[in-house]
This record gives C-alpha cells, structure tokens and sequence, in this order.
C-alpha cells in the first residue's frame, strides 16, 4: 500500500537521482516550504470551516451552508474577500512594527510545525529536544501580540496586548510541566522517541493519575496559550471590541486568524502526541485479531483522528463556556494549575523511578 | 463622594466604550476612566438615539401617541403601550371590558418572557458565552410567532387602544401558548444547567456590582434591579393594574444585590409570568375586547400619571392636557434611565470585564433611556 512514508522516499530517491546531493536538499526544503505554505491555507480553510459547524451544531443553527456543497467553500470564500480588501494601517501606528507583527505571528507557527510528526516516520525535522522546542518557540508568539497591542496606538488593542502577556507567559508554565511529566515517563524530549515509547500502549492508558491530570492541564493551558475562550481575553470581544488585533483589517487580520487556527491544530497536534500517542495505533493488551485491524489503518489516519478529536474538544470550550476576568484567569493557573503540575510532576517521576507503570 | 480625576493625571487611562461597542447593547456612549484594568469612573453620554418622543407625541392625538412609545422600549413596546392606554382610560374614566384586561396581561406577561430571554442571552454575550445567545433567540422566536399572529407584528406590536385592545384574539392563540408553556418551561432548566450553575458565570457575577437597598431607592432604581437589591418594588403587586390583583404570583426578590441577584430575579420572573400566562389561558373571558370610545379622544383639562411594570421596571406616563384633542405636554419616566445612573455607582473599583457584566446585568435598553 501507498504509505506518506513511501512516497517521501521515493520522491527523496528521485531527487537524489536526478539533482545530486546538494541539489537534492536544496529541492528538498523548497518543497517542503511550499508544502508549510500549503498546509497552512488547507489548515485554515478546513479549521475555520470546523469551526463554524461545530459552533452552529452547539447553538441549533446550520452553519454556512449557502457557497459550495455543504457550504465547503465558504471559507475559500472568506479568504477571497479578506485578500482582495485594502490591509490599513492607521495613520499614529508604528508603521514597521504594525506590519511585523502579523508576520511573526504565522511565522512562529510555521515553526511550530516542525516536530510534528504526522505519520510513522514523516516528520519535517526530529530534533532531539523536540518538545523543548515547542515549548521555546510557542512563547514567541507573545511578542507578536505585544508588538500588535503596542503599535497599533490604540487603547484597546494595548489593553488586549498587555492581558495577553500575563496570560501567555503564565500558561507557558503549566504547559511545560504536563510536557515534562510525559518526558519523565517516556524519559526523553525527542518527539519520534515519545511516540516509540507508547508502542504497547498510550501515555493516557499508561500513566496511572499523573498522567490524566497533565492532559487536563495541558488542554486547559494550551486553551489558554492559543487565546480561545473561555481564556480569549486577548481579544473579549464583548469587552475590547476586538484586542490587539482591533486596527488590523484585510489579509494582515487574516494572517492573525490563520495563526491561531494552526496554533489550535499544533497544540492539539502535540497533545496527541504525547498522551494518545501520536500515530501509535491502538492496541489492547494480546487481541492478537484487534490489534493487527488497528495497525492495518495508516499511521497518518490515527494522528490524524487523535488531532482532531483535541481540536474539537477545545472548540466546545469555546461554545460553552463565559469567559474569565483577568484576575481569576491569573489566579487560576498560580494558585491552582502550577502547584498541580508540580505535585503531579513529583508524582510522575516517582512512577517512572519505581516503574509503577504498566 | 465624587472624585475628580482627570485624563492627565499619571497612570489614568481614559476610553470611549462606544458609542459603537458590541457590549453596549446600541449607541450607548461610556467614557472610562482606568488605572491599569481597574476602573475609577463611569460617565455615560446620552443623546445619539434622541428622537425627541415626547415632543412628537404633543402633536399626536391620544389614539396616535401611543404606538409611538414602542419604539422607545423596543422589547416591551406592549407594556409601553399598556401604560399610555392606562393613563387615557383613567383620565376619560373608561371601563376596560374583562376580556380586554386578560388579553392585555396576557400579553404584557408574554412580552416580559421575550425581553427576559432575549436578555439572558445577552447577558451571557457579555461575559463571553456566546452559545446561549442562540438558545435565547429560539424561544424567543416562539413568543414572537405567537405575536405576529394575534397583532400582525413581531416587535412594535401597536396591539393597545385606550379601552382595550385593537382587535380580538387569534383562534389559534391559546392553542400555541399551550404548546409553549411546556417547550418554555422545560428550556429554562435547560438554561439554569447551561449558566445559572456555571462555575465560571457564578465568579463573574457574584460580589460584582453591588447595589444596596439604600442606594436603589435613592438612586430611582425599579424593576428586576432593584428586586435584586431587596426592595420590593413591583408595580403590578404594590399598586396592581387590570386583573393583576386576582392572579397568583410571587414578587422575586433577593437580597445580595450584585450582579448574580439579578440575574436570579430575572430568572425567576421567566418562572413567574409562565405561571401567569397559565394561570390565565384557560380562563379567558367572553365579552368584549375593546370598551365603546368616541372616535376623537379628548381629555379633560389637568394632570394625569399612571404606571406599569415594563421587564426592565417602572413605566410612568405623565400627561397635562390643556383639554385639547393632544396632550399640552408627556414625560415618560423609562426604567432604564434610572438604572443607568446607577452604574457609576456599581462599577468603580472592578475590571473591565466587571463592567461590562454589570451593563449585562442592568438589561439596558438604549432606545428606552434616550427616547
């Protein structure tokens, strides 16, 4: 069968064949850029999409249903619409910043991709401290908010901002401690080696309590790291219009957008990955009969289902909950979720000293 | 004490919230003033949806004058309309048929569940659930339904005329508000496990905004507010109109006056009017729906004042007639005018997000505060 696997090969083997070595890699990450580059908008067209069915399915209405069957390119759309509209940049900005931040913002994501490893062995880039970088990369994103917030010269936008980084850089806290208890337990950062270690069963069927309580956090902390509700305080749109990304109009607002979409599919992407076990498919003990079915469904179709589920269950946050006051979203993750995370970490490492888990 | 504080002092930070502003429900204008997320002052701007209703009405006679008070409370206009026609019937002394009174508050009762959903919904809106929104819209939708059938329309429904209503009920009308109660009455559990019990909605709102008794009488406070600032202030209880003074009902009132408190009496009158409508339904009276009037209405020369319970408080119309075909002069005391003056009061020393729950929570009517 046709694995994404085969065909990378090939089509490396190929390269190899006709370029030369230099040439080969140099073909290589053109490709691979178009590919980011592509994924991005395929991303953005199919989360957004999602995204309003979902919220429509939640709020008993039908949802775009009008352009293309079942309203599918509705979002392609969108895009025309915010492409071709003139991207203002208002008269007290601060013209270079203004016009930077939205260009951090996506590039920040597209770094994010890297490590993800989207089906057996087809990765873009298998660093050896994988997470950690994910981890590193992600807190970023927090200066392309500030930068947004603070050129935008206006008071709302600045508000949105500053929120947005007590928010962001006291959830990177939480997030890294669900990371690191999976860490712990797989005992190393590198994302193909975290996935490896779940052969014979996911982190989440594993991990006994710690583990259960470090997706829990994780969700909440990546919920809160992306600026969706209940933790979009970034944005409030019932309280500051629109946050730090109120002045940005046409394809500059797009690309913020855009890149809270991917963030949403990176998050849920790595959240997968280290607690349902990426592309690992599902198996059960010695089903001898199950597990060989389960291994017969293409590694990419698991991570691909597991993503997703995450990504769903973060957008019902979005459409259940009310929103948090600043002071209680601080309170939340000091007082509760880090002493959690630490406790929980102190747990994990106890297990993986002893080898309690299964 | 009023405290003056001024853009230029070091760490204030002033803004415009409006007047166009997802949160202020229509061309409100809220000028405040911040130290860091904290807020010092409120100061509201009247004035962007002034259409001067109380001049337009002295050149309307005593039959045209009153649909145009459904344009100010737009989500009670069949309360509004109720007042005026209440204040010509006392002043002409015409006897209102029994019929009449149960449809009128019939429909005043179906009119307070609407504007109470829709007003849950926009309460959930502001602080940042934004499914409820549509659950609210959908029952809503029902009562309008209902509306359009018996009056021909849906939201400025011009359905009193000073000794009754226009014309006579729809025959499908009890059927659908039968089939209502129980849709109605099994939604607002729904509501209650979506928001009431909601972690979240309960730290938003509790010990935000509180207003004491003391400060909601002095500062003209009436309606769900006020009752949610344990003042019992119920028009249709203390000084009861058409049939209320037979009907069964509990004035909900709670004591802890913030923001919570009145989302609960609120709640609680969705309950309340429910059990009205059906106490009523069934019991409708033969007769007339409409007392015989002259066809030119003309009130005898003096002063006259009546009230009514709209769902955001109490209504007053006051006319002086010079004993003319139109009134010399109307001033129309609107809940809402009231209930905003309160909001300085309520809000300094929270968030901005406290703000805005506490707008939500005030059930503001732009329309209704500007006239």
């Amino acid at each position: 069968m046709w694995s994404i696997e085969q065909i990378i090969g090939a089509l490396n083997q190929w390269l190899q064949h006709t370029l030369g070595n230099v040439g080969a890699a140099i073909a290589a990450y053109i490709l691979l850029g178009i590919f980011v580059i592509l994924f991005f908008s395929v991303l953005g067209l199919v989360l957004v999409y999602m995204e309003r069915k979902v919220s429509a399915w939640m709020q008993v209405r039908l949802g775009p249903n009008r352009v293309g069957p079942k309203g599918l390119l509705q979002t392609l759309a969108d895009t025309l619409k915010l492409m071709s509209k003139e991207g203002l940049t208002p008269a007290g900005a601060d013209r270079f910043l203004f016009n930077l931040a939205p260009v951090l913002m996506i590039v920040v994501s597209m770094l994010l991709l890297a490590p993800v490893a989207f089906a057996r062995n087809v990765q873009i880039w298998d660093l050896n401290i994988g997470v950690l970088y994910v981890s590193a990369i992600s807190s970023v994103s927090v200066l392309a908010v500030l930068i947004a917030g603070w050129s935008s010269n206006n008071k709302y936008s600045l508000l949105g901002a500053m929120r947005s980084g007590a928010q962001i850089v006291s959830y990177e806290l939480s997030a890294g401690f669900a990371i690191l208890t999976v860490a712990v337990l797989s005992g190393s950062l590198q994302v193909s080696q975290i996935i490896e270690s779940q052969q014979t069963g996911w982190w989440i069927f594993r991990g006994h309590l710690p583990v259960w309580v470090a997706t829990v956090v994780y969700l909440i902390a990546v919920t809160a790291e992306t600026n969706r509700a209940p933790f979009d305080l970034a944005e409030a749109e019932s309280e500051l219009t629109a946050g730090f990304h109120t002045e940005y109009s046409g394809m500059k607002f797009a690309l913020f957008f855009l890149a809270e979409y991917a963030n949403v599919f990176i998050a849920s992407a790595i959240g997968a990955t280290l607690f349902l076990g990426g592309w690992m498919p599902l198996h059960i003990g010695n089903w001898e009969a199950f597990n060989r079915v389960m291994d017969w469904i293409p590694s990419s179709i698991w991570f691909l289902a597991k993503t997703f589920f995450l990504i769903f269950v973060i957008m019902w946050f979005r459409w259940t909950f009310p929103r948090l006051r600043i002071d209680q979203l601080l309170e939340l993750e000091w007082k509760y979720l880090l002493p959690i995370g630490l406790v929980n970490l102190i747990l994990a490492t106890a297990i993986a000293v002893l080898g309690w888990h299964f | 004490m009023l405290q003056e504080i001024t853009s230029t002092d070091t760490g204030c930070l002033t803004i415009n919230v409006g007047p166009q502003h997802p949160s202020t429900h229509g061309v409100l204008h809220l000028v405040i003033t911040l130290s860091g997320e904290t807020i010092l002052r409120v100061d509201p701007h009247l004035g962007y949806i002034h259409r001067s209703i109380e001049k337009m009405c002295e050149s309307l006679s005593y039959r045209q004058f009153i649909y145009v008070t459904s344009r100010m409370d737009y989500l009670s206009s069949h309360i509004n309309n109720h007042g005026c026609a209440l204040c010509v019937e006392q002043a002409l002394q015409i006897e209102v048929p029994p019929r009449a009174q149960v449809i009128r508050v019939l429909m005043d009762e179906l009119t307070r569940m609407a504007s109470h959903v829709l007003w849950w919904g926009a309460m959930a809106m502001d602080v940042g659930a934004i499914t409820p929104f549509f659950h609210a819209f959908r029952e809503r939708e029902l009562i309008n339904e209902i509306m359009e059938e018996t009056c021909g329309a849906r939201l400025t429904m011009n359905y009193m005329v000073p000794g009754g209503v226009m014309f006579d009920l729809h025959p499908n009308f009890q059927k659908r508000v039968k089939d209502f109660i129980p849709f109605f009455k099994s939604k607002l559990d729904e509501y209650d496990e979506l928001l009431t019990h909601n972690i979240i909605f309960k730290q938003r709102t509790q010990h935000i905004g509180v207003l004491s008794r003391e400060d909601a009488i002095s500062y003209g406070v009436t309606g769900p507010t006020a009752r949610a600032s344990g003042w019992a202030c119920d028009v249709r209880k203390r000084v009861p109109y058409e049939c209320y003074d037979r009907l069964r009902f509990e004035e909900v009132v709670e004591q802890a006056g913030d923001c919570y408190a009145r989302y609960l009496v609120r709640m609680g009158e969705m309950r309340q009017s429910l059990s009205l409508v059906e106490q009523l339904i069934d019991n409708i009276p033969q007769g007339d729906f409409q007392a015989k009037t002259k066809a030119v209405l003309k009130l005898p020369k003096g002063e006259f004042y009546s009230r009514v319970e709209t769902a955001r408080g109490e209504f007053g119309v006051y006319i002086v007639s010079e004993g003319g075909t139109t009134p010399y002069r109307i001033k129309f005391r609107s809940p809402g005018f009231s209930n905003l003056s309160a909001l300085d009061h309520m809000a300094r020393g929270h968030k901005i997000g406290d703000l805005v729950a506490i707008m939500g929570s005030l059930d503001l009517v732009i329309p209704d505060i500007d006239r």
